[in-house]
């Protein structure tokens, strides 16, 4: 376990190492273009740019300009946003805090959610209650985020006027602003968790060792909640594990839908402002999610299936 | 047995169907049995005849659209098919408990063994988890598992096949049910251990009493472990009788198809081959009117076997409770029940195609756990193969037989050139092809080795035409270029394999079991191979199927002088088909020769347990028990001395322990690897005892 904890680390500073020198090469040199332009417009003349790249290091050599950039973003050096006119940590922190909380509470009401009516329509497959579950599933997934945005906006803001309409939480954070997007996350995203549960049951239903259950006489709960369950929660688990990254860019047209001030908003307005240094943040952020909720999957799976073990 | 007690199970006139959107399907019609105190009943008949939906249909257990249309099941007074789910509940498990044909697809994978055990009592009786716990630790020793408080912490992928089976069965056994079914609980498992389970099964309606229904398709172990046997086709029982009576003289046509489809360990492939029952199974909804045998008789009659279904009548003359489902029963001479089709000539046997020399094949296993990184012990070996050596001839019949894990498939793959021998040669017509893998190998050699599969379901591919897959073979191996060639070619091997003509453009969906490992065959022998190396070819068939099939088989070779390296773990086919014989166990061959000399001492001791372990489907035939203990040791970390002396019944000592015994010849070419002196090997007795005909007679008069 810990050799595997020790190699999953490992692991996950290579792919970090690996999308640094991606995004160094795609944003820091001219590769895609001339990182001064991109900064300070293409009506900067070239005096203006090559003071900039003075001032700012980008003169030297690129290996050594990267071996730089690296070492800052080692020790928590995360350079300085253009958007936002200070360092990028003081940024990107509160805003990845607001976006843990909305995938804290979509998760919370998902997961739960959609295991109950996945198993639901998983134990007897073909029964009005799977049926009824299985259309509800797909009709919501089938409807983008975008479009449920406005139409929930439509029914709780301007309709029934309960909620509010957006989400900046201006005057300090409040719960009922937070409503609207994490139900348009949920519905958009229980359907599909809830058809692997359905698919995973179901199969689990149909195994021998359920016919054996049933027939050494024990009651339907018992078979259902202390035999199919652990096993039939193995593939969902590993869905919800890759949810995590969903989120993380698929609350982008949520939280700008609301004007949320959350990590997905964040990532947007850097890339539509060329905001060099809170881009490369962002997206080292986004490794660490990938590899972490993963290897969080990993270790969860040798406690549900104990024919997984780690030595 | 006590007769004078009520029946605890009576299916009477029991008709089950099940209902798709094709319309209804009859599954079981006309089902009556009766289950006595004690008693063991036998359920015997190919697959599709029924037989596990009788089971389902004691258990109440059928799916949504299975249904009993009439008739009733009466357990202890109680009707079960009027019974509420709660009612059943208290039955199933308690009452009756079902041992499965799978044990470790019937077992949690993600529960440990005690849980699954002590659940049963906890759930049908108001007692404490300690006494749960303290019973089904008792039960386990009851079913002769060692060191049952470790098993009990276990989860079933840790134990082998047939501790998986004996927990199942203790699991059975736990609330001490009046019946017990079994589902051919031992048809996935290894002989030796079969024979372990078998005796076991034997011995529980003796200290518990409990009566037990035993569903098979093999008919030996019918013989070995009931009273009362039901011989069923097509969805109804054509023939039952007591295990004497009906063993030494079956009525009906069919039940002596089926013994002529089993080869004896005492016949052999030229004086008596194998009568395959012509034609199939009939599928529910096109059985026929009349006799549901009839296509398939040699005794049917037109105007009276086809004109009226009938019932189950008393044989007469014969025991009171034979009766047999069948018109003529009276005017077919019913000679004694062996396979008697006509002699086919013996085969000359050529020259020398394949020396195997001193082959080894070791398997490297890097350990990655932490203790092995700092011990430095990283690789380790999984010694599949020890030390092989035979020659095969041209038109001889070489049999590789061994338990599971023994090391034949390993061997087949180093043959073929799917893998390289680590050491040693392999010399076919001379050319040592040891070290070339099958990449690089010439068209010819791939052509002049071929193989046949064990599982003809999965090996041919599901979207090309019959004919598309044999003419590919037949233009990659070079055989012919031209398309009309070509086509003219796959015609006559579809003749060879006799399928008709137009399965050409079939797909193998279309296809049957049989007929697909008939295409398998015809693969196989495409390019005129020099060897065919069938490894378990017929294990997956039904026993009418696989005889014609092993028939056509030796048919084939018979033309061809092809040499045939048949790979199995049956023994009465092995004796059957096979000229040579070579025993493998753990990677070692422990004896070899031909197969007279094989069956018959002196004996490896290995040789002695796996002969005593085949059920024989002739009650006159008696057998010496030996029943092995223990597991096959693992092939990573083999016994120092004789790879059989955790197991072996004659084990001398410190010797077999320590030291690989060395091979001691008995005759030319009859090898046998054992620390015991030959002397004291010949003189053992033989495993199988066939009465010659006085005795035969003396039997029939005191019967």
């Amino acid at each position: 376990m810990i050799l595997l904890l020790l190699k999953r680390i490992g692991f996950m500073l290579f792919t970090m190492v690996v999308v640094s020198i991606i995004l160094f090469l795609l944003l820091e040199t001219g590769l895609t273009g001339d990182p001064a332009t991109r900064v300070l417009g293409n009506f900067a003349s070239d005096e203006q740019k090559e003071m900039w790249r003075d001032q700012h290091g980008y003169n030297q050599p690129t290996v050594v300009r990267y071996a730089k950039w690296l070492g800052n973003f080692a020790t928590g050096n995360l350079g300085t946003s253009i958007r936002y006119k200070g360092p990028v940590k003081e940024v990107l922190l509160p805003r990845l805090w607001n976006t843990a909380v909305l995938g804290f509470w979509t998760f919370a009401i998902m997961i739960p959610l959609s295991l109950i009516l996945g198993v639901l329509s998983g134990m007897k497959e073909g029964s009005i209650l799977d049926r009824t579950i299985s259309v509800f599933g797909i009709l919501t997934t089938s409807v983008p985020e975008f479009a449920s945005a406005v139409f929930f906006s439509a029914l709780f803001v301007f309709g029934l006027k309960w909620l509010p309409g957006t989400s900046s939480m201006a005057g300090g954070f409040e719960f009922k602003q937070l409503i609207l997007p994490a139900l348009v996350l949920v519905v958009y995203d229980f359907g599909y968790v809830a058809r692997m549960t359905r698919a995973s049951m179901a199969e689990v239903m149909t195994s021998q060792y359920i016919r054996t259950a049933v027939l050494k006489g024990l009651p339907y709960k018992q078979v259902i909640l202390k035999h199919a369950l652990r096993n039939a929660l193995i593939a969902p688990f590993t869905v919800i594990m890759l949810q995590i990254n969903w989120l993380l860019s698929g609350v982008i047209v949520v939280e700008f839908f609301f004007a949320y001030k959350g990590f997905g908003a964040l990532l947007l307005e850097a890339s539509l402002n060329n905001d060099i240094a809170l881009l490369e943040a962002c997206a080292m952020v986004a490794v660490v999610v990938a590899v972490g909720s993963q290897t969080i999957a990993d270790i969860g799976y040798t406690f549900l299936n104990p024919r997984i073990r780690f030595t | 047995m006590n007769d004078n007690q009520e029946p605890v199970l009576v299916c009477k006139d029991l008709c089950i169907s099940y209902y798709t959107r094709a319309g209804e399907i009859p599954a079981v019609v006309d089902f009556s049995l009766t289950v006595k105190p004690g008693e063991t009943i036998g359920i015997v008949g190919e697959s599709g005849c029924g037989k596990s939906t009788v089971a389902m249909a004691i258990m109440q257990y059928m799916g949504a659209n299975g249904g009993i249309k009439s008739g009733g099941i009466t357990f202890k007074g109680r009707d079960l098919t009027t019974l509420s789910e709660d009612q059943l509940r208290s039955i199933r498990g308690s009452e009756i408990s079902m041992i499965y044909q799978e044990p470790f697809a019937s077992l949690n994978p993600s529960l440990k063994i005690d849980t699954q055990l002590m659940e049963v009592p906890l759930a049908h009786e108001n007692i404490s988890k300690d006494e749960a716990y303290r019973r089904s630790v008792k039960m386990l020793t009851d079913v002769k598992l060692p060191d049952p408080e470790r098993i009990m912490a276990s989860y079933p992928h840790q134990l082998s096949g047939g501790q998986q089976q004996r927990v199942v069965i203790a699991m059975g056994l736990l609330s001490k049910p009046s019946l017990l079914l079994l589902d051919e609980p031992t048809t996935a498992l290894d002989v030796t251990v079969e024979a372990g389970i078998v005796k076991l099964i034997g011995d529980i309606s003796k200290t518990f009493g409990t009566s037990q229904i035993y569903i098979s398709h093999n008919l030996g172990l019918i013989l070995e472990t009931c009273d009362r046997v039901f011989v069923m086709y097509s969805g109804e029982v054509v023939e039952e009788g007591t295990i004497n009576s009906l063993f030494t003289w079956p009525k009906h046509p069919y039940t002596h198809g089926l013994f002529s489809c089993i080869p004896l360990p005492t016949a052999d492939k030229n004086a008596a081959p194998l009568t395959p029952i012509r034609g199939q199974l009939p599928l529910p909804f096109e059985r026929p009117s009349g006799c549901y045998f009839g296509p398939r008789c040699d005794h049917f009659e037109r105007g009276l076997c086809d004109s009226a279904h009938f019932k189950m009548e008393n044989v007469d003359g014969g025991a009171p409770d034979h009766r047999v489902r069948c018109l003529r029963y009276k005017n077919i001479n019913h000679v004694k029940a062996q396979p008697g089709g006509t002699a086919k000539k013996t085969l000359k046997i050529g020259k020398s195609v394949l020396t195997v020399d001193r082959m080894k094949k070791y398997y490297e296993v890097k350990d990655t756990s932490l203790t092995a990184l700092i011990s430095g012990k990283r690789i380790r070996h999984v010694k599949a193969n020890e030390e092989l050596n035979f020659t095969a001839h041209e038109s001889e019949t070489v049999a590789i037989v061994g338990e599971s894990g023994c090391g034949k498939s390993t061997f087949a793959k180093v043959l073929m050139g799917l893998e390289t021998r680590t050491e040693g040669e392999i010399r076919h017509n001379g050319k040592n092809i040891s070290k070339i893998s099958v990449q690089d190998r010439s068209t010819k050699q791939i052509r002049s080795m071929q193989m046949v599969f064990q599982n003809p379901f999965d090996t041919l591919n599901p979207s090309h035409s019959i004919g598309g897959q044999i003419s590919r073979v037949l233009r990659k191996f070079g055989v012919e270029t031209d398309k009309k060639e070509i086509f003219d070619r796959v015609m006559t091997l579809l003749d060879t394999v006799k399928l008709p003509r137009d399965f050409y453009f079939r797909k193998p969906r279309q296809l049957s079991g049989g007929q697909k490992q008939r295409i398998g065959i015809a693969r196989a022998f495409a390019g005129n191979p020099s060897i065919v190396i069938a490894d378990e070819p017929v294990s997956a068939l039904d026993v009418s199927v696989a005889a014609a099939v092993t028939e056509l088989l030796m048919d084939i070779q018979r033309k061809h002088k092809t040499t045939l390296l048949f790979i199995s773990h049956d023994l009465s086919v092995v004796r059957y088909l096979s000229d040579r014989i070579v025993v493998m166990y753990l990677g070692h061959i422990l004896e070899r020769g031909t197969a007279n000399q094989i069956f018959a001492p002196p004996y490896h001791p290995y040789t002695e347990a796996l002969l005593s372990a085949v059920p024989i489907a002739d009650p006159e035939v008696t057998k010496r028990k030996i029943v092995l203990e223990g597991n096959l040791p693992s092939a990573m970390n083999p016994p120092k001395g004789c790879p059989f002396c955790t197991r072996c019944h004659r084990k001398l000592g410190d010797i077999c322990d320590n030291e690989l015994p060395a091979e001691q010849v008995v005759a030319d070419r009859h090898v046998i690897k054992c620390h015991i002196p030959l002397e004291a090997l010949k003189k053992v007795a033989p495993v199988i005892h066939v009465p010659d005909e006085s005795e035969r007679l003396q039997q029939q008069v005191a019967v």
